[in-house]
């Protein structure tokens, strides 16, 4: 007998598809914002100095004693009510035992057999408009772990020569959302993945329940691929990928698993059944630990802990509070705006759909609220550094903008500097043109005259060629006049004006 | 008698980090049967009708307002600690998953 083979080339993405349908499954672990953790009262916030955003709870230290944020448990029923679960009437948390540092109580307090809400399902819209239906299996209710830094030579996690602990996230309240088997994807699978935790994403970020910054660890992903031979239904082994945490990062990772899988099976090896880490800078996993005896997690009721009831009165009330699911809210949008697909897609990616529908909300057009947020204040939150809407603007900042360009009183080019000193703290753009006297310049005093005139007379050649029809080459005088009246000309009119004193019809 | 093997106890303590020699895991086997016995004896005083209790006070939805409440400096959490650096505990490396 020779070892079983557990290792081969992957097969590419096309032959694997040939031969086998894969299945898939995710676990997304996603953050909470309370301001509190699951258990105590101790701050949920990122950033901190370690170990600073804990409190004897946090630390598991003998004696202490859990105690439920509703708030927490508000959220988690919020989460299943978007998800389109049932919610439990009853539930509990239970101890799930392990020996990790990461958890210094030695346990993790989570929920078992009774999860909060189960029995759901999201509709994900792929690229090209098909609607793919994920059933969610559960949304439990958990504590996060603390963060483990490995230190030593090699940096990573085997060759450490010891590992430093910070539990700041220890106790943070988390709600695990677990798929059922996610069968007939087939090539699509990757874009599935990507497009689900997406809609995850959007919908924690929607309901305000979550930070959802992927970036921040505040939705997590665990992606389990399996492959099945074309014409059979049985689930092969699958595989465990952790902690994949951007959109794009789950799509290269689900891909890569299922060439893999493919690539072991069409040689005659076998899977096995490990965790698998994901390796952004070859796009491949590697292998982590094998299921074991360590996976026995003797789960048993927390004594520490009371139950959970919620009443139906609650769970409706809570059911009127959903906003509008995040994918009908696209589509409505989409229709509304007018926008081409690519411009709406390049707003969801920039993040800027609230902003955007806050500023028609004020009276703007959609068109010019886009104009506004990607670009100019996209740019100056880019040279800041941070998020267009870390920027403070408001909508109604870009409307009274919107007023004064309209108005006639000021120009693009004016707007954008008034921009910078609202931004500045300088006030509303009216008090700042006001008070900068940034104002278009009127003709009323005959100053605008004056500047085109003195323009003229410096651009003879120029003024030869628009008397002879060459009407563009007027733009060769607005750059002249505007420096004469410090940027504060109106273009239009100093055309006008031109034109009138060349005694051409516009 | 319920059956506790030896098997079963080792199992355990493994699971538990708990080190034990060969005459404890046999003379454990026996007392955790006896045990189980003896905490089986419930199942007798109750029907199957009646749900499995977790806590002995007839309580739900015991919450905490979600307000910060008092926490540890870096210094004050670190204590107890048996090594630490730079603000964080120093346990000694394991050969697993984050």
């Amino acid at each position: 007998m020779t070892d079983t083979l557990t290792d081969a080339s992957p097969l590419s993405f096309e032959e694997a598809l040939e031969r086998f349908d894969p299945v898939l499954g995710f676990e997304v672990h996603v953050e909470l914002n309370t301001k509190t953790k699951m258990f105590s009262s101790a701050p949920n916030a990122f950033g901190d100095e370690p170990n600073t955003n804990v409190n004897e709870v946090c630390l598991g230290l003998p004696g202490t004693l859990p105690v439920v944020n509703g708030k927490a448990v508000e959220y988690a029923v919020k989460l299943g009510l978007a998800l389109n679960c049932e919610i439990a009437e009853r539930c509990r948390f239970a101890r799930k035992q392990y020996f990790y540092p990461d958890t210094p109580k030695n346990w993790q307090t989570s929920q078992y057999d009774e999860p909060i809400a189960f029995d759901g399902y999201l509709d994900i819209e792929l690229d090209d408009g098909e609607v793919f239906r994920v059933e969610i299996e559960r949304a439990h209710m958990e504590e996060d772990a603390g963060k483990l830094t490995h230190a030593g030579t090699s940096g990573r996690i085997q060759g450490a020569d010891y590992s430093l602990v910070d539990y700041n996230r220890s106790g943070i309240p988390l709600v695990e959302i677990v798929t059922k088997p996610i069968v007939g994807a087939g090539a699509r699978a990757p874009e599935l993945a990507r497009a689900y935790v997406s809609a995850v994403r959007d919908i924690v970020k929607g309901l305000d329940i979550s930070d959802a910054k992927m970036e921040r660890g505040n939705v997590r992903c665990d992606a389990n691929v399996s492959m099945m031979p074309k014409g059979t239904t049985t689930f092969g082994t699958r595989s465990e990928t952790k902690n994949v945490n951007s959109l794009r990062a789950v799509e290269h990772a689900v891909t890569y698993e299922m060439r893999r899988h493919a690539g072991i099976l069409a040689a005659g090896g076998t899977i096995v059944q490990e965790t698998r880490h994901w390796q952004e800078g070859s796009r491949t996993t590697s292998s982590g630990r094998p299921k074991s005896d360590a996976d026995d997690y003797r789960y048993f009721p927390e004594p520490d802990l009371v139950p959970i009831v919620t009443t139906a009165a609650w769970v409706e009330e809570l059911r009127a509070q959903l906003p509008e699911p995040p994918a009908d809210r696209k589509r409505r949008l989409l229709a509304a705006w007018g926008f081409s697909e690519q411009e709406f897609r390049d707003v969801v990616a920039a993040g800027l759909l609230d902003e955007i529908d806050e500023t028609v909300a004020a009276g703007v057009s959609p068109s010019v609220a886009r104009k506004w947020w990607m670009g100019e204040i996209s740019r100056l939150a880019n040279a800041r550094d941070l998020e267009p809407a870390a920027l403070g603007v408001e909508p109604g900042t870009i409307s009274a903008l919107n007023g004064l360009i309209t108005q006639g009183r000021i120009n693009d080019k004016i707007a954008r500097q008034v921009l910078e000193h609202v931004i500045a703290g300088e006030g509303t753009p009216e008090e700042i043109v006001t008070v900068r006297g940034l104002e278009v310049v009127s003709d009323d005093s005959g100053a605008l005259t004056a500047a085109v005139e003195k323009a003229m007379a410096g651009n003879p050649d120029v003024v030869e060629k628009i008397a002879a029809g060459k009407l563009k080459a007027i733009g060769a005088l607005i750059g002249p006049v505007m420096k004469e009246t410090r940027g504060q000309a109106d273009a239009g009119k100093v055309r006008e004006i031109v034109l009138a004193k060349l005694g051409i019809e516009g | 008698m319920s059956e506790i093997s030896r098997a079963d106890v080792e199992h355990l303590a493994k699971l538990a980090h708990i080190s034990m020699t060969e005459q404890e895991l046999e003379k454990m086997a026996h007392e955790l049967a006896v045990i189980v016995d003896s905490v089986a004896t419930v199942s007798e005083a109750v029907s199957g009708e009646i749900p499995a209790t977790s806590h002995p006070l007839p309580l739900t939805n015991v919450f905490r307002e979600d307000e910060v409440g008092h926490v540890f400096t870096a210094e004050q959490s670190l204590l107890n600690a048996p090594d630490a650096e730079a603000g964080r505990f120093k346990v000694p490396a394991i050969l697993d998953e984050e």
